[in-house]
C-alpha cells in the first residue's frame, strides 16, 4: 500500500520527540479521522534550528510528520512557510489516494508552530 | 526480541481462512472432469446433481435442518441480503418494521440503510459494554408492524456471542420472523436451527477453511421469501443461476470437517486465545480487552492499546511477519472508527488503538509467544512518539490491564 520511502520514514522516523524549551509549539488534529500531530521548533536568527514531532496517527501521518521535519530543518521561517502539504506528500513520492488527507496535518502543524513562535516574539517586544 | 519467522504468523482468521487440503481435494474434480451443469439430463450433469444433493444433505445435517431448507449462495453477504430483502419484500403488506442491532456486519447494516430509503423503519438495538444484545429489548421493540428481527450469532470484531436462543424464543412467541448472521459462528458454536429458534441463518464457507464466494442461507419451511435474483429455476426458484458445484462441494466438505473437530478446535484454539490475552495483559500497561470475558468466540482476541493508532500497530506487526486487523478509523475506508466498538461505548480515540488477532487451527503456542515477544516493544515505541502518551501516562499513572 505504501511506497518504500513512506515505509522508511514510518519505520525510522526522523526528529521524533519534544523540545522542552521550544520557541514555538503547534498542534493540529485531523478532522477526518481524529489524529493528532504536535511540532516543536527552536528558532535562531530567523532559522529553524531544531524541530521535533510527536504524532498519534496512521503510517502516512507518521511518515509525513517525519518528512516535513526534514524539509524545514535549517530553513528560514519564510522558507518554511511556503512549504505546502502537497509538497510534503510529493517529497514522499506520493501517498495512496485514500491517505492524501493525512498529509494535511504536516505543513499546517509547522505553520502553527511558527505562528506560536511569532506571537511569543511579538508579545515579548511590545 | 526474536527474529522474524520465515512463515507469516497469520492471526486474521475472522477475515478469512486458507482452504483446507481435504476441502480442495474434494472440490478439484468439479472444475474439470465433473464440470457438468446440474440442470442438464446426461450423465455428466447427473454427477453434478448428485454432488449438489449430497452437499445439501451434509450441510442440512450439520445444522439440524432439512435439505430443502438450504439455499446455496455466493457467500455471507448474499445470504444476508437475500434474508433481509427477501423477507421484507414478502411481508410488505404486513408491516414495514425491522429490528436489528448496532453491531451487525455491514452486510446487514447497509441493507437496512437501503431498506430504510425504501420506506422501512429500522430499529438498531444498542448493546452493553461487552457487546451483548438484551433479549428483553428485542421483545420491547417488537410492534404490530414488525416483520423481521435480525441479530448476529457472534460478532466478527470482538467475538461476542449473542443470546440467540433466547431471542429466538421471544420471536417465536410474538410470531416474528427471526434471522441470524452465523458467518462467524460456524465451526465454533453448536448450530442446531431448532434449538436456536432461527427462521433464517447465514453461512459463509471461507470462514471455516472452505472456499471464498460460496455460502448458504437456511430458510425454515413456510418462511415467506421473495427471491432477489430472477432467472433459472435453481434452488427451488429461490436463487437463480447455475450452481457453483465445486464451491458447494467445498462448503459441504468444510462444514463436515468443522463439525467433526469443533470440540477439538475450541479446546486448542481457546487455549491459545487465553494465553495471548493473559500475555498481553501481563506485559503491556494501559490496554483493555474488547468484548466479553467469557461469552466470546474461542479464536478472538481484541484489544485497545491506549495512546496509539491501530494502523501503525498493524504496519509494525506486518514488518515483523504478523498479519492482524484493526478497527481504527485510519484503517477503515470510511475513516470512521469501528461502529462495533463505538456501540459498546468505547471512546473514539481509544477505538483508534484497537487490534484484532483472530486465531486458527494451525496457529501454535510458539507463534503466540512470538507475538507476545514483539508486541510490547512495538506499542512502547509508538507510545514514545504519541503526543497523548506522556500527558495521559502521568495522569493515569499506569495501566488498567
Ligand atoms: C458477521 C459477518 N457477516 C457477513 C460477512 C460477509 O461474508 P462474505 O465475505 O462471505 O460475503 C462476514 C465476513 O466478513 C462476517 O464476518
Ligand atoms: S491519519 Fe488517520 S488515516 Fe492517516
Amino acid at each position: 500500500m505504501y511506497s518504500d520511502l513512506v515505509m522508511d520514514h514510518f519505520s525510522n522516523p526522523r526528529n521524533v520527540g519534544e523540545i522542552p524549551d521550544a520557541d514555538g509549539v503547534g498542534t493540529a488534529g485531523n478532522p477526518v479521522c481524529g489524529d493528532i500531530m504536535k511540532i516543536y521548533i527552536k528558532v535562531k536568527d530567523d532559522c529553524i534550528e531544531d524541530i521535533k514531532f510527536k504524532t498519534f496517527g496512521c503510517g502516512a501521518a507518521v511518515a509525513t510528520s517525519s518528512m516535513v521535519t526534514e524539509m524545514v530543518k535549517g530553513k528560514t521561517i519564510e522558507e518554511a512557510l511556503v512549504i505546502t502539504d502537497k509538497a510534503v506528500a510529493e517529497a514522499l513520492g506520493g501517498l495512496p489516494a485514500n491517505k492524501m488527507h493525512c498529509s494535511n496535518l504536516a505543513a499546517t502543524t509547522v505553520h502553527k508552530a511558527i505562528e506560536d513562535y511569532r506571537s511569543k516574539v511579538g508579545a515579548g517586544s511590545r | 526480541m526474536e527474529n522474524k519467522p520465515d512463515k507469516v504468523v497469520y492471526m486474521d482468521h475472522s477475515a478469512t481462512t486458507a482452504v483446507h487440503p481435504k476441502v480442495l481435494d474434494a472440490m478439484l474434480p468439479y472444475f474439470s472432469e465433473r464440470f457438468g451443469n446440474a440442470s442438464s439430463i446426461y450423465g455428466l450433469a447427473r454427477e453434478a446433481r448428485r454432488a449438489l444433493d449430497q452437499s445439501r444433505q451434509t450441510l442440512a445435517e450439520g445444522i439440524g435442518a432439512k435439505p430443502e431448507e438450504i439455499i446455496f449462495t455466493s457467500g455471507g453477504t448474499e445470504s444476508d441480503n437475500l434474508a433481509l430483502k427477501g423477507v421484507a419484500d414478502a411481508l410488505r403488506s404486513k408491516g414495514n418494521h425491522i429490528i436489528t442491532s448496532a453491531i451487525e456486519h455491514h452486510a446487514i447494516l447497509h441493507v437496512c440503510e437501503y431498506l430504510s430509503k425504501r420506506g422501512y423503519e429500522i430499529t438498531y438495538l444498542p448493546v452493553d459494554k461487552h457487546g451483548i444484545v438484551d433479549p428483553d429489548a428485542v421483545g420491547r421493540a417488537i410492534t404490530e408492524g414488525t416483520v423481521l428481527v435480525s441479530i448476529m450469532h457472534a460478532n466478527n470484531e470482538v467475538g461476542t456471542i449473542e443470546p440467540i436462543a433466547e431471542i429466538g424464543r421471544i420471536c417465536k412467541e410474538r410470531k416474528v420472523v427471526f434471522h441470524s448472521d452465523g458467518v462467524q459462528a460456524v465451526g465454533k458454536l453448536p448450530i442446531k436451527v431448532d434449538e436456536l429458534g432461527v427462521d433464517l441463518y447465514s453461512i459463509s464457507a471461507h470462514k471455516f477453511y472452505g472456499p471464498k464466494g460460496v455460502g448458504a442461507l437456511y430458510v425454515r419451511r413456510r418462511t415467506p421469501l421473495i427471491p432477489q435474483a430472477q432467472g433459472g429455476s435453481q434452488e427451488r426458484n429461490r436463487r437463480a443461476g447455475t450452481e457453483n458445484t465445486a464451491g458447494i462441494v467445498g462448503l459441504a466438505t468444510a462444514i463436515a470437517m468443522a463439525e467433526e473437530r469443533r470440540d477439538d478446535y475450541n479446546r486448542k484454539v481457546g487455549a491459545l486465545r487465553d494465553r495471548l490475552i493473559a500475555g498481553i495483559q501481563e506485559r503491556i500497561p494501559s490496554v483493555c480487552l474488547n468484548g466479553h470475558p467469557t461469552r466470546r468466540l474461542s479464536n478472538n482476541v481484541n484489544f485497545c492499546f491506549q495512546y496509539v493508532e491501530g494502523e501503525s500497530i498493524l504496519l509494525n506487526l506486518d514488518l515483523m511477519g504478523v498479519a492482524a486487523s484493526s478497527g481504527s478509523a485510519c484503517t477503515s475506508a470510511s475513516l470512521e472508527p469501528s461502529h462495533v466498538l463505538l456501540a459498546m461505548g468505547v471512546q473514539p480515540e481509544i477505538a483508534h488503538g484497537s487490534v484484532r488477532l483472530t486465531l486458527g487451527y494451525d496457529n501454535t503456542e510458539q507463534e503466540v509467544d512470538y507475538v507476545l515477544s514483539i508486541l510490547p516493544e512495538i506499542i512502547e515505541r509508538l507510545r514514545s512518539m504519541s503526543p497523548l502518551y506522556s500527558k495521559a501516562g502521568a495522569a493515569a499513572g499506569g495501566g488498567n490491564g
